[in-house]
C-alpha cells in the first residue's frame, strides 16, 4: 500500500523539500492517535490504552532485543485482560514505560541505527 | 461469528458534498466510504465487521503493529480524501457506532458545536514543520578552512585538535538547531492562525536521522497566507548551519486544530477524555 497522496500537487511542490514521499508513519500515527476530535462512540477505547500504545511503539522500533532485555515483549504475549483490570494495570505500566523510555534515552541507546535505516528505507 | 454484523466507522465530520467524489475511496478493511448526512452536517463512514472491532478485539488489535499501521493509514487516507472535497473535522482512530442511525443522532446532537468547528477550519490546512539537529553529521563534516597542521607538529597534537573541532561541531549543531527552532516557531506563529507543538518524534519510529528538536503544526489559510507561510519555511531552510535540517510536511487535514486535545477546546461529547 502506498501512502496517502497530497491534496494538491502544486501546493505540495511549492513547499516540499522531499517530494513524492508518502506520509511518514510517525506523522500519521501522532495525528490519528493523539490529535483529531474525540467523540464518544458506541464502542469505547480507553485513551490510556492509546497513550500506552505510542510509548510501546517507540520501544518496539528501538530494538526488539533491547526491549526484551528490559522485560517488554508485549507483542508476543500480551494476555487478554478484562477492561476493569486493564485500567489499573495500564496506569502502572504507563509509569513504568515512561521511566524505561527516559532511561533508554539517557543511556544513549543509539546503536539500533541500522534498524532505523531498514525501517525508514529512505535517506 | 456472524460475518454480516457490522458497525459504522466514522472518519471525519464535514459538510455535505457530492458523494461521487468519494468513489474509489476505501476505508478500514477496504470497505467503500459513504456520507451520512444530517442537519447540514455529514459524516464520512464505512462499514467494519463488528467482531473485529468490539472492545476486546480492538484492544488486542491496537497492539498489533501491522494492523495498526494499515488501519491508521486507511483512516488517514479517508480523512485526506474528505479534506480535498470539503472542510474536514478529523476524528480520532476507531470512532465506532452501532449503525448509521446512531451516527445521525450524534450529528443531530452536536449540530452547533460541529458546525462551529467546521466554520473555523474552513479554507485552512495544517502544515507540519520539524527541525532536526544532526550532530554526527556536523562533526563528520570536514572543515575546509582549517589550516593544515604545520609540519613538525606531532600526530598526537593534530589528533587532539581534530577531536576538539568535532566536539565543537556537535555543540554548534545543537545550539544552532535549538536557536533556529525558537526563531522559526516564533515567525511561523505570526504567519499562521494557530500553532501547536507536538512531542518530538523518535527517529527510530520516523526513520529520520538526527534528533528532532521541533515538531510543530500550524493552521494556515489557503491562498496568500499559505504562500507567505511556505515562503518563510523555505527561507529558514536556506543557509542552515552544519548538522541542522528543516522539514515540511503537508498539507494535512487540520488534525491538530480540530479541538481534540487543545486547551480551550469544547468539551468532548460524553466520556472519553483521560482524567
Amino acid at each position: 500500500m502506498t501512502g496517502p497522496v497530497p491534496w494538491s500537487d502544486e501546493v505540495r511542490a511549492a513547499g516540499t523539500y522531499r517530494s513524492g514521499t508518502p506520509a511518514n508513519l510517525a506523522d500519521v500515527l501522532e495525528r490519528v492517535l493523539d490529535k483529531g476530535v474525540v467523540i464518544a462512540g458506541d464502542i469505547q477505547i480507553n485513551l490510556l490504552d492509546i497513550e500506552l500504545l505510542t510509548i510501546k511503539l517507540r520501544l518496539l522500533v528501538a530494538s526488539v532485543d533491547k526491549a526484551k532485555e528490559v522485560g517488554i515483549d508485549w507483542w508476543e504475549n500480551e494476555e487478554a485482560l478484562s477492561s476493569q483490570a486493564r485500567h489499573k494495570r495500564i496506569t502502572e505500566e504507563n509509569q513504568r514505560l515512561r521511566e524505561r523510555v527516559a532511561e533508554l534515552e539517557r543511556g544513549g541507546a543509539r546503536e539500533p541505527d541500522g534498524v532505523g535505516a531498514e525501517r525508514g528505507g529512505r535517506e | 461469528m456472524n460475518g454480516t454484523r457490522t458497525a459504522s466507522y466514522v472518519y471525519a465530520v464535514t459538510r455535505p458534498f457530492d458523494e461521487d467524489r468519494l468513489t474509489g475511496a476505501r476505508g478500514v478493511g477496504g470497505a467503500p466510504v459513504r456520507l451520512v448526512v444530517q442537519d447540514g452536517l455529514a459524516a464520512a463512514v464505512s462499514a467494519v465487521p463488528l467482531d473485529e472491532f468490539d472492545e476486546d478485539a480492538l484492544a488486542e488489535r491496537l497492539e498489533d503493529r501491522a494492523w495498526l499501521e494499515a488501519t491508521a493509514r486507511a483512516h488517514h487516507a479517508v480523512v485526506d480524501a474528505v479534506a480535498r472535497s470539503a472542510v474536514a473535522m478529523p476524528l480520532r482512530l476507531s470512532t465506532l457506532y452501532r449503525d448509521d442511525d446512531r451516527v445521525r443522532a450524534v450529528l443531530r446532537g452536536n449540530r452547533e458545536r460541529f458546525g462551529a468547528v467546521l466554520t473555523r477550519l474552513d479554507g485552512r490546512v495544517e502544515w507540519g514543520v520539524k527541525v532536526y539537529a544532526d550532530p554526527d553529521r556536523a562533526a563528520a563534516r570536514p572543515t575546509p578552512d582549517e589550516p593544515r597542521a604545520p609540519a613538525g607538529v606531532g600526530a598526537g597534537r593534530a589528533y587532539l585538535n581534530r577531536r576538539r573541532e568535532q566536539r565543537h561541531g556537535r555543540e554548534d549543531a545543537w545550539r544552532a538547531a535549538a536557536e533556529l527552532a525558537r526563531r522559526l516557531d516564533e515567525r511561523l506563529r505570526e504567519l499562521a492562525e494557530a500553532g501547536e507543538r507536538h512531542r518530538p518524534q523518535d527517529g527510530r519510529l520516523s526513520g529520520a536521522s538526527g534528533e528532532n528538536v521541533l515538531n510543530a503544526a500550524y493552521l494556515v489559510a489557503r491562498g496568500g497566507d499559505g504562500e507567505r507561510f511556505l515562503r518563510a519555511v523555505r527561507e529558514f531552510g536556506r543557509d542552515l548551519a552544519a548538522g541542522v535540517r528543516v522539514e515540511l510536511s503537508g498539507p494535512w487535514a487540520p488534525y491538530s486544530f480540530a479541538g481534540g486535545a487543545a486547551a480551550g477546546a469544547p468539551d468532548p461529547v460524553g466520556p472519553g477524555e483521560p482524567a
